[in-house]
């Protein structure tokens, strides 16, 4: 089925640019989840899966690397389990990993209100919610560990909210129909995060777990076939330290940063698991990126990231926009029959609540037309006015203020008087590292767990899947699956000698040594900014086969611009953060070229893909199941050149595929 | 370039934390809270709600004053039997004496070490400073030191009578009247007892968080009475100088 | 908006570092003072000066990555991080002073950039429920009145950035053991290891150099999430039930 389902093939795409003439490898497949029923699944694997005696786990040295959920609780159990673990982060703390930022809250299948859920109703739900892209078996083995997620959390003091009774309160989310989510006020990331770093906290006390923080990982060390270590710098003194292992865990987070403008930490970035994908690891899915329509816009060309405020504000704030382009009325003067409530008139039967994707993509085109508000025109209206006479001042401040205390702080504008600016903005990567049923990625021993892989979300992520994710994969996935691979391996030294070991710390140390002396005259953030515009307008909401053909002449010139102009001030023997940036920047600048190509290649709309070309008369998203219900495995075959496309054919015994509408 | 894995995690810093002498979870709960920042604390909570005890008795003993030389004279001399036939003459005197001391100094001793730890804490000042810490509270130290060495003077003024214009032994009364006949008599008393009325304010309160007091009703009843607490033994203790100064006592 | 910068420079651990002057044109107020640094950042470069180095990642508040002393205040002169700080607080011309955390326990790493890994070795010592993955029981088996899951919330959003070591003039770090000591003891999870948990973290926080409390009241001022004064209190009262349960 693969080669026949292929829309353009070789002779087609000749007119591409270079990079586009990809070449369509062997299929893909994961080998290691069991045959059987889908539910016993996970039960047979971890009995399948052969064990490290306890005695000997000491012996074996695993990396990982990030300390967010995933990498914190895979950290903190890996030690628990008496492996010695050897732990990086480039913030100055591990507490300080994005994870801590999500603030909705978890979903798991508790079933504690009795209002129908179950583990295959949140199996089932993800797997629609992300557009029929994503591995059944995955899926289920996630729902299933939910509900042992929270026991967990709550073991470790994590505040969730409560009812009077003293037992969990939750909370319905993302338009699900049963009230699943589990939610600590706000912050619902941070005391996830601080749980698993506080599990971490006691393993480092402890002596199992070697931490280093401002440390950031730059290359990975392949032996034999076999991911053996990492090259790093120690961000402070600029040391390049070679890291030797029997495993490699990458649990580094999302490449949302490569828009520049985007929710994610400012240095959050996307170069350990770029350098995994250049070393052999197959990049999956990279055109799956997640918008979120409800974030501040921004405030002018200083703008340095972008902030969320939590979708429940559509819950009772209607969007609109004047109907005049041009319109720079002040929102009060603008009279009612003058304004667009353009979600309510476009889907009534949903109205301000359509998934984000549309009411993203929405918002886009209406202030394409010239009808954006706020300065630049990027912004449209979410407001209040009827919520607060309808329910009264009280109600709606009890409901969301602190969201419009937030708010207030970031625009010194008042929402109780003056309607809310929103706009768009990227916010999660569905796509990341391939990786089989066991999160191990092409390369043996290495693997990627969270944010980092393309697993469990598809084409698309629920609102509070991504804390269920990322701790699924951490305290409960990778501890059971790396053991059997540490099994099967038993523990030798690697030679720090090794060729594989001196070519990684000379590509690193070369590279670095070229941004420091290049000399030039432009700045990391200027070509971060640059290329990040050149993506959101070609590879954002919406992607037509022009604009990605766009992208692809345009990112080669910026990254050999890039190498030519960048100027990196200071030395690399000190704290030096221009140096981290333009270092990552530059893998940006790869990383880029790859997502635009994958989206040029997926015809389809699907989830956060949005093909122009792929829409029915009323502007739904079309996925074409039959040329592409896969996931597409990327391999790396040199720096701007062509990669060679391995498909994973993804099969829906359990969950069928059908077509979303909001009308 | 290429260096196997050298680096421990203590090497930034970590090995202040593996310095100093025993760990102290092997010390016994005493010794264990004594090295401790809060135990030191509570040590200076403890013998600070001491001695205030003893000021409060100490002032109304003093407004014996206004009652005449006969009285007061009475009155010290009462101080004296306390305890009789049980214990022996002037020993319940003495024995005050020797907590009140021990109380000083164990105040006196914590409050040096954790000041020293303080301010080692903060080596190096801003350079944009901005105080906002009451009065009160960033007198504390030098408060506490005014007050310790009016203690000295006191003792020699009216206890042993050295430095008083007087002193003669047995007429407390007459001693009193005559110290506060000279300026310098007056000038030292009336600081030490403003020291004593700020340091009373934010000690006794602070006494209170070291022991543990959060309710918040408790908390607040705390904060007005140390300010009650302050003012009434400053009015108190002051009393006396005026009333001498004014001649209302003579 | 015009603004004169005083800013902290050091080049590393061991050097004495200094206040150095830079004029900076053309703020405008919506930027946030992170922002404004950038500003000052890329002009720096463009004259072929090192960027001023500062700490920062989420910029959303929550990190706690982020904070310097401006004015002489931890996290500036609004009841927030430095992230969140906006220069509309700030008048065209006005000069502003910016210094690192200043703190024994804090050394300086770069200009505006301090250590504060003894926070983690606070955390270390004891601020953990012992509950290794797996081994939890079912989360309704034990209910947590509400009032105790409010009070354990209300610490639980201590974001470790520092600021109250950095407004306290004994550079005390009481305010962030408490937040955590609170947290947790507040917490039926965390009785068991209730005791242990106060004496090891204080025993900690002294090891790292910190001063001790004399209830200024400046760390709950500048704390960016409210952390209430009297948590000390409460801190202080675990710790005195602590010793004498031995």
């Amino acid at each position: 089925m693969p080669d026949a389902a292929d829309h353009t093939t070789q002779a087609a795409r000749a007119d591409l640019p270079p990079y586009a003439q990809y070449r369509v490898g062997e299929p893909i497949a994961d080998t290691k989840a069991p045959s059987g029923p889908v539910q016993e699944q996970w039960d047979t694997r971890r009995f399948e899966a052969k064990l490290v005696n306890p005695a000997n786990r000491r012996k074996y040295k695993v990396l990982v690397v990030g300390t967010g959920l995933a990498g914190g609780a895979a950290g903190a159990t890996l030690a628990e389990q008496g492996y010695h673990v050897v732990q990086f982060c480039y913030q100055d703390s591990p507490r300080r990993a994005h994870s801590i930022a999500a603030q909705g809250g978890i979903n798991a299948a508790k079933n504690y209100r009795n209002d129908g859920d179950s583990v295959h109703r949140l199996f089932y739900d993800t797997v629609k919610g992300g557009d029929f892209r994503a591995r059944e078996s995955n899926v289920r083995r996630l729902a299933q560990i939910s509900v042992e997620i929270i026991d967990q959390c709550v073991a470790q003091g994590v505040p969730f909210a409560r009812e009077y009774g003293g037992l969990l309160d939750t909370r319905s989310f993302g338009g699900v129909q049963v009230s699943r989510t589990f939610y600590a006020r706000g912050q619902t990331g941070q005391q996830l995060l601080l749980g698993a770093y506080q599990a971490l906290s006691r393993q480092i006390a402890a002596g199992a777990v070697e931490m280093h923080p401002r440390t950031e990982m730059l290359d990975l060390i392949v032996v034999d076939g076999r991911a053996r270590g990492i090259v790093a710098r120690d961000l402070v003194t600029g040391r390049i330290e070679t890291h030797l292992a029997d495993a490699v865990v990458l649990a580094t987070g999302g490449y949302g940063n490569v828009f520049y403008l985007s929710t994610n930490a400012k240095n959050s970035n996307a170069t350990a698991i770029w350098r995994a994908h250049r070393r052999g690891a197959h990049f999956a899915n990279p055109c799956f990126t997640q918008i979120h329509p409800t974030c501040i816009p921004r405030s002018g060309d200083h703008q340095s990231k972008l902030t969320l405020m939590s979708e429940s504000l559509r819950n009772d704030g209607r969007i609109w926009v004047p109907k005049q382009a041009g319109d720079t009325r002040p929102p009060a003067e603008i009279p009612e029959d003058e304004r667009d409530y353009y979600l309510e008139r476009r889907y009534p039967a949903f109205g301000n609540l359509v998934p984000r994707d549309i009411a993203s993509r929405a918002a886009k085109s209406v202030c394409d037309e010239g009808r954006g508000v706020g300065p630049g025109g990027q912004g449209v209206y979410l407001d209040f006015a009827d919520a607060l006479a309808r329910l009264g001042r009280p109600a709606v401040e009890e409901k969301y203020g602190n969201l419009f205390e937030m708010y207030q702080r970031i625009t010194a504008e008042d929402p109780y008087e003056v309607p809310m600016r929103i706009y768009p903005a990227i916010h999660y990567t569905m796509g990341g590292l391939w990786v089989d049923y066991d999160l191990q990625t092409t390369i043996p021993g290495l693997f990627a767990i969270g944010e980092a892989n393309f697993s469990d979300h598809g084409a698309n992520r629920l609102g509070a899947s991504a804390l269920m994710q990322g701790l699924a994969d951490g305290y409960f996935v990778v501890p059971a699956t790396l053991g059997d691979y540490l099994a099967r391996h038993p523990h030798d030294d690697v030679d720090p000698d090794h060729p594989a070991v001196h070519e990684a710390v000379g590509e690193v140390t070369d590279r670095l040594y070229h941004l420091l002396s290049n000399n030039g005259d432009r700045s990391p953030d200027s070509f971060h900014r640059e290329l990040g515009e050149l993506l959101w307008e070609d590879c954002g909401m919406a992607r037509s086969e022009e604009s990605l053909r766009k992208a692809l002449e345009r990112i080669p010139e910026l990254r050999r611009e890039f190498w030519e102009r960048i100027r990196v001030p200071g030395s690399g023997t000190e704290l030096n953060q221009s140096l981290e940036k333009a270092n990552r920047v530059s893998d940006h600048l790869e990383l880029a070229e790859l997502m635009c190509l994958d989206a040029l290649h997926r015809t389809e709309s699907c989830g956060g893909h949005f093909r122009v070309e792929s829409q029915s008369e009323g502007g739904e998203a079309e996925r074409d199941d039959d040329a592409f219900s896969y996931a597409a495995a990327w391999e790396f075959t040199g720096s701007g050149a062509p990669p060679v496309l391995h498909r994973e054919h993804l099969a829906f015994e359990h969950v069928h595929p059908t077509q979303r509408s909001y009308k | 370039m290429a260096t196997a894995t050298a680096k421990t995690p203590t090497d930034r810093g970590g090995e202040r934390s593996a310095s100093g002498t025993a760990p102290a979870r092997r010390l016994g709960p005493l010794r264990r809270m004594w090295r401790s920042s809060i135990g030191k604390k509570t040590v200076m909570a403890v013998s600070g709600l001491l001695m205030l005890g003893y000021l409060v008795v100490h002032m109304l003993g003093n407004l014996k004053i206004f009652f005449g030389a006969d009285e007061f004279n009475g009155y010290a001399h009462w101080l004296r039997t306390i305890g009789e036939p049980f214990l022996h003459h002037e020993w319940f005197l003495w024995i005050a004496r020797v907590v009140l001391v021990a109380a000083v100094v164990a105040h006196a001793v914590s409050a040096y070490q954790l000041s020293r730890r303080d301010l080692a804490a903060r080596p190096v000042k801003y350079a944009h400073r901005k105080a906002r810490t009451s009065y009160a509270t960033r007198t504390m130290r030098w408060g506490g030191v005014i007050v310790g060495l009016f203690v000295v003077w006191h003792i020699l003024d009216l206890t042993t009578g050295t430095v008083n214009p007087r002193g003669q032994a047995g007429h407390p009364y007459e001693n009193v009247v005559a110290a506060f006949t000279t300026w310098y008599g007056n000038v030292i008393y009336v600081v030490a007892m403003l020291a004593v009325g700020l340091h009373v304010r934010h000690g006794f309160y602070s006494a209170a968080q070291t022991l543990g007091a959060t309710r918040a009703g408790l908390r607040r009843g705390l904060s007005a009475a140390s300010n009650v607490l302050a003012v009434v033994l400053t009015a108190g203790f002051l009393s006396v100088p005026i009333a001498v100064m004014t001649g209302a006592v003579h | 908006m015009r603004l004169t910068l005083r800013i902290w420079r050091q080049r590393g651990p061991e050097d004495r570092g200094a206040m150095a002057t830079y004029e900076l044109d053309g703020i405008a107020p919506e930027m946030s003072f992170l922002e404004m640094l950038d500003t000052l950042n890329e002009e720096l470069a463009d004259r072929g000066e090192e960027p001023v180095a500062f700490d920062h990642d989420c910029r959303e508040g929550i990190c706690g990555a982020c904070g310097v002393v401006i004015d002489g205040q931890a996290h500036g002169p609004e009841p927030t991080t430095t992230c969140q700080l906006h220069m509309r607080h700030f008048s065209d011309g006005d000069t502003i002073d910016v210094e690192p955390w200043r703190a024994a326990a804090f050394p300086v790493v770069k200009d505006l950039v301090v250590d504060r890994s003894a926070f983690d070795r606070i955390i270390g010592a004891g601020g953990y429920v012992t509950a290794p993955t797996g081994s939890a029981p079912e989360a309704h088996s034990t209910p947590v009145p509400k009032d105790a899951a409010d009070t354990a919330f209300e610490h639980a959003e201590c974001i470790g950035c520092g600021a109250c070591v950095a407004a306290c003039p004994n550079g005390s770090a009481m305010l962030f053991t408490s937040a955590k000591v609170n947290h947790l003891n507040s917490l039926p999870q965390g009785a068991p290891e209730r005791e242990t948990r106060v004496l090891d973290m204080v025993d900690q926080m002294d090891t790292e150099g910190f001063g001790g409390c004399t209830l200024a009241g400046e760390c709950a001022t500048a704390c960016p999430k409210d952390i209430p004064l009297p948590s000390i209190a409460a801190m202080n009262r675990e710790y005195l039930r602590a010793v004498r349960k031995g």
